[in-house]
């Protein structure tokens, strides 16, 4: 387990004892990492579990006395039309952009795997937004969609149609939150599946090419089940991204009009800072960490299973 | 077949520039817009006739930039020294001795990954209070540490796990170097890759960061450049020329760095992101 592997060493013997002994007394090393446990305990861990806590209250988020209310906040939680829509919009950004960012970054990734000549300048320009901060990102594309004076509307005024104000749009501006997030980190997922299908042998194409396998056999047959470990990494973690949205929304709509485009995060930050409803919003989180985990948890499980099967 | 091959080799390469062309759409209408001045009301698609940088010096100014890159440089600078140190010394133990009590910090260290940083946000403004932390450099280093040091150690462990030989560290022992001598003269060194990676990760998320820094950063001599910009935008929503031009100034440092560094960029946070 420790210390030198003493069968390949047998003149060594002595020192060995000597030295896993030594080894032994110290052997947690704990002191290494008491600093790292200490700064992720009171920033991180603690918070949380207070957070549990202060969801059973009336807490207003300054004042210096609050009262236990039971579940008296989750059972509001429940009852509150608000949730559900807001729930409902966090599961579309969550799972919305999971699926295009996977769909258009295994699409990228095939197609810069060719022998082209423009593959590395596309890569970079694709890749360029994600080291882009989200929010600026969002006000980037808000200039493309705002109704007075956004690009997109000079553009259907040039072409003779009526402008449009997307963003206002209580039905449109969630797909629109949807499709920034996934022009934004589709580079991620591209990469991951380009590092996935450079690691496949060309054997087996050239195998199945004498076996007279079409290109999209192939594809079903060799290039998806062993994509499958980066298609789980990318699924887990685009979902878990999509699902904590907060920058991209304030940018783009603010969660309006009223809360039609609001997301989790958003409308957490909106009921504490805006509504003093403390006690609320740690309900709030919560629900918000029970989702992440649930569907977290589920796709890991899910894809890691694919994995095995094929 | 060469002629079919060829065709079909001129097809790809179209739809590449389809592509690279549309993912620079938004880029150009941010500079179209930030050359404009604020009574040129032409199409965002077409280039100003005469343009001027007066947008970028009163952005700068009224925006407090200046001001805003240092807190920025400061915070991300100091989040990621302190991610790197406290990160690959708690690594090396949770890698190097699978004591029951490691393997429990591990998992610890692990499972805090799941908990989205917002959950906690509500208790941890009031203790940021109480500790009268609001509003410094103090509190929003110490959260980017706390939000980035699962995933550091994460990478360090299995960094140190797969390519560094014990052998190497149990020679420095049978000398008589310390642990902790072993652990700065022989392992940190040998760690540089990863160090890199993390590195990268650390300095975009943090240098992005806007969820905590708009929690803790109200006060304008501590405004980060996301904080900073987010306000600007409220004042002047508009005056879209005045703000595209602070956002290229923003956006600037990094996407000049990602050019330079592409390589380890895209080497960097693809190492991180294979967390799941």
């Amino acid at each position: 387990m420790i210390g030198v592997d003493s069968r390949k060493e047998p003149f060594v013997q002595t020192e060995v004892k000597a030295s896993k002994r030594k080894l032994r007394k110290e052997s947690s090393l704990w002191w290494m990492y008491l600093p790292a446990l200490a700064v992720v305990c009171l920033f991180t861990l603690y918070p949380f579990l207070n957070g549990l806590k202060i969801s059973f209250t009336n807490w207003d988020g300054f004042s210096q006395t609050y009262d236990y209310v039971g579940f008296q906040q989750y059972a509001r939680l429940l009852k509150d039309p608000d949730t559900w829509g807001v729930v409902g919009n966090t599961l579309l950004y969550g799972i919305g952009s999971t699926l295009l960012q996977n769909i258009f970054g295994l699409l990228l990734a095939l197609l810069l795997n060719q022998s082209i000549r423009v593959k590395a300048i596309t890569r970079t320009i694709v890749y360029l937004p994600v080291i882009i901060s989200p929010l600026v990102m969002g006000y980037i594309w808000y200039f493309f969609f705002a109704y007075q004076g956004g690009a997109l509307n000079d553009l259907l005024m040039f072409l003779g149609f009526q402008k449009i104000d997307a963003l206002g749009n209580p039905s449109l501006n969630k797909w629109i939150i949807v499709f920034v997030n996934t022009y934004q980190f589709v580079g991620i997922a591209m990469i991951i599946y380009l590092a996935g299908l450079q690691s496949i042998t060309k054997d087996y194409y050239e195998a199945a090419q004498i076996d007279g396998a079409t290109a999209f056999q192939q594809f079903r047959t060799i290039t998806l089940p062993l994509l499958m470990p980066s298609i789980t990494i990318n699924m887990v973690l685009n979902i878990i991204g999509g699902l904590k949205l907060f920058d991209v929304v304030v940018a783009l709509t603010n969660g309006g009009p009223g809360n039609a485009s609001q997301s989790m995060s958003t409308f957490m930050y909106n009921l504490y800072f805006q509504q003093q409803d403390a006690g609320y919003a740690a309900t709030q989180g919560i629900l918000m960490a029970i989702i992440i985990l649930i569907l977290g948890m589920a796709a890991l499980i899910f894809f890691k299973r694919k994995e095995v099967e094929a | 077949m060469d002629y079919l091959n060829k065709g079909k080799k001129t097809f790809l390469t179209i739809i590449a520039l389809i592509i690279t062309l549309f993912y620079l759409v938004p880029f150009y209408i941010l500079i179209t817009t930030s050359l404009k001045s604020d009574n040129d009301f032409s199409s965002k698609w077409i280039f100003p006739k005469s343009f001027s940088l007066e947008n970028f010096a009163n952005a700068w100014q009224q925006a407090n930039l200046g001001n805003a890159f240092l807190n920025s440089i400061m915070i991300t600078f100091f989040a990621a020294v302190f991610l790197i140190f406290f990160g690959s010394l708690a690594a090396y133990p949770l890698a190097r001795r699978q004591t029951k009590l490691n393997k429990f910090i591990y998992m610890l260290f692990i499972g805090v990954m799941v908990i989205p940083p917002l959950t906690a946000l509500v208790p941890l403004y009031k203790l940021v209070v109480n500790i009268g932390l609001m509003n410094t450099h103090t509190v929003a280093i110490l959260n980017n540490v706390a939000a980035f040091l699962p995933l550091t150690i994460f990478l360090y462990a299995g960094f140190i796990r797969s390519t560094i030989p014990k052998e190497l560290e149990e020679a420095a022992k049978i000398d008589g170097a310390s642990t902790i001598g072993t652990f700065f003269r022989i392992v940190f060194p040998l760690l540089k890759p990863i160090t890199a990676s993390v590195l990268i990760i650390s300095c975009v998320f943090i240098w992005n960061d806007y969820q905590f820094a708009i929690f803790f950063l109200q006060q304008d001599n501590v405004k980060t450049l996301t904080v900073a910009l987010s306000g600007f935008f409220g004042q002047n929503a508009n005056n879209q020329n005045l703000v595209a031009a602070a956002a290229i100034m923003a956006v600037a440092p990094m996407v000049i760095l990602f050019l330079i560094l592409q390589k380890h960029f895209i080497q960097g946070l693809a190492s991180g992101s294979v967390k799941g």
